[in-house]
């Protein structure tokens, strides 16, 4: 099957389950659950289209397959810095009460936070396990001091900011829909013209030097990128640990091509298929008894090991 | 003309390229000898801007190459270094075509294909063009690699160890083929290289380094000579005049 007939095949599936999602047993009183469900599924198609577009070009930039931002643990630093920035200023402070104030400033950090790493550990030809190894500490790391510090927050902010901080599927940020929607769109299309040279830097650094990349300034456009992709979709639905690299090697797998233009797509498509057709699965034959992404952590979890037994062997 | 003014390069005090200066002949090959960590690569890698230089400048025709856009320079200088191994599954006209970037930027034009078939023509390719390159066994993925320098059709073609790995007959064929892109398209070649006999019978001009530092540059008849391989090598060699080339026994 041709590339691009499998990426239409893809699409007509992602829209018949955002469709199904949206209309199956609606009920007469359409105006109470489409826009709610609308909500939803916007946040759900944002999310996916964040996490694969994220995933796709960390890899790329970092030379391999099986890393990805969340993996290394950027998305626990953001909720890191949520939790500090409550711990610090409380609930009531301007972190708490404007929404896009804390978003910059939470975006700002991270990405102060993954230049310093990829400075530290990425700049040393470290190779994949050591990076793992990294990533698997800060997570760690970032984790411990989040419900640390949430353990000493007053009960009471805790409870008022609980939502925002343990945003998920179920409980979507509704009233950020429309900043992340904004902030993905403008992200898509300024990629646009780089993807090209993102194929490129897969032939490694020193041929994409060759052809006349400037490496060191694509690298960096690209890690302001993933911030945003990771910031986003960490506070919208929370965290998605593992989703980023099921759907990035399948896109690997079902392109023929190594096009950027294509993988991205294909990726974005298969994210937002599983979000949506999971979570439909979920709340209507599981009846909201589990939450999706304890789905796609616990199948993107073995797939991951997949992974490493099979390049373990590779080396 | 390329050229490069007191170049050096030092990894924690510790110098590998030491004011280097050498003015690199215009449509000449020219190959740089010298022991195992005698700084050759570090030079070539300094040259084509993959490392960057802790003193020194590389000027091309006379520009700092600092001071001339990557794209730009990628039209003018290719390097391809020793270790060539990709991650994706490419097929070798695929492989090829990624030389055509700098002028195409990804989208290739009908000229770019027909530079693409006759680089693919000159290293012989033609009947494994759509063959995965890690099918390939390593002479012809190292010709794919060439070919892929040769459709990116630089001026100043740099090569690192372009004969690692290959046999004899290999060898002499990339050889061969570095000679006609020179006598045929008048492109200047920069080779590291480190079989003495290859270097003697193809180059026009030697570069050998030492410690760091140019040991000597010159004419190949000036260069493949007893005393100053000794200097350089720090063993002896017999040097022969064999069917008008510099030959050099050193095995025994």
């Amino acid at each position: 099957m041709r590339d691009s007939v499998k990426l239409a095949v893809l699409s007509a599936i992602a829209v018949c389950c955002i469709l199904l999602f949206m209309f199956y047993d609606a009920g007469s009183d359409l105006s109470f659950i489409l826009p709610e469900r609308g909500a939803k599924i916007a946040a759900m198609v944002l999310t996916g289209v964040a996490v694969a577009y994220s995933s796709v070009i960390f890899q790329t930039i970092t030379f391999n397959r099986i890393l990805t931002p969340s993996v290394m643990g950027f998305d626990s630093v953001y909720l890191f810095l949520q939790t500090t920035a409550l711990f610090l200023f409380g609930g009531g402070g301007l972190m708490m009460v404007n929404e896009t104030f804390n978003f910059s400033v939470s975006a700002l950090s991270l990405m102060l936070f993954i230049f310093f790493l990829y400075k530290l550990v990425f700049v040393r030809k470290g190779n994949v396990f050591f990076l793992m190894l990294v990533g698997v500490v800060m997570w760690t790391l970032f984790r411990s001091l989040t419900v640390f510090m949430q353990m000493l927050i007053d009960p009471n902010e805790y409870a008022v900011v609980q939502d925002a901080m343990f945003a998920s599927f179920n409980n979507v940020r509704a009233d950020l829909i429309g900043v992340s929607a904004v902030i993905i769109a403008v992200v898509v299309i300024f990629c646009v013209p780089m993807l090209r040279k993102l194929d490129v830097m897969l032939l490694g650094r020193e041929h994409a030097i060759n052809l006349g990349i400037s490496y060191d300034p694509l690298v960096k456009k690209v890690l302001i990128i993933i911030t945003l992709l990771v910031a986003v979709p960490t506070a919208l639905v929370g965290q998605m640990t593992f989703l980023g690299i099921i759907v990035s090697n399948l896109a690997y797998e079902t392109m023929k091509t190594y096009r950027h233009a294509y993988v991205i797509t294909c990726a974005s498509l298969i994210s937002v298929i599983a979000i949506i057709g999971g979570q439909f699965i979920l709340e209507r034959v599981f009846y909201f008894n589990i939450t999706i992404s304890v789905i796609i952590n616990f199948a993107g979890g073995i797939y991951f090991i997949y992974l490493l037994t099979r390049e373990s062997k590779r080396c | 003309m390329l050229k490069t003014d007191n170049i050096s390069k030092y990894y924690d005090e510790k110098a590998v390229v030491e004011g280097v200066s050498v003015e690199i002949p215009k449509g000449r090959i020219t190959s740089f000898i010298g022991s195992n960590g005698a700084g050759k690569s570090t030079l070539l890698s300094i040259i084509s801007r993959l490392i960057k230089q802790s003193g020194g400048n590389v000027y091309l025709e006379g520009t700092p190459i600092t001071d001339i856009a990557d794209s730009e320079l990628a039209k003018r200088v290719s390097i391809l270094k020793q270790s060539s191994h990709v991650n994706i599954r490419l097929t070798v006209r695929e492989l090829v075509s990624f030389g055509r970037f700098p002028y195409s930027g990804g989208r290739l034009t009908k000229e770019d294909e027909e530079t693409v078939s006759r680089a693919i023509g000159y290293m012989d390719l033609e009947s494994s063009e759509n063959k995965y390159i890690d099918t390939l066994s390593g002479g012809q993925r190292q010709r794919a690699f060439i070919a892929m320098i040769i459709a990116q059709d630089t001026d100043y073609v740099l090569l690192d160890e372009p004969l690692n790995n290959l046999d004899m007959k290999h060898s002499v064929q990339i050889m061969k083929t570095l000679r006609r892109l020179t006598d045929e398209l008048g492109k200047t070649v920069v080779l590291v290289i480190h079989d003495i006999n290859f270097a003697s019978c193809y180059s026009d001009y030697i570069a050998a380094l030492k410690d760091g530092k140019l040991a000597g540059f010159g004419t190949v008849d000036e260069m493949i000579e007893g005393g100053i391989l000794r200097d350089v090598f720090g063993m002896e060699f017999d040097v022969r005049e064999m069917n008008g080339s510099r030959i050099c026994l050193y095995y025994t």
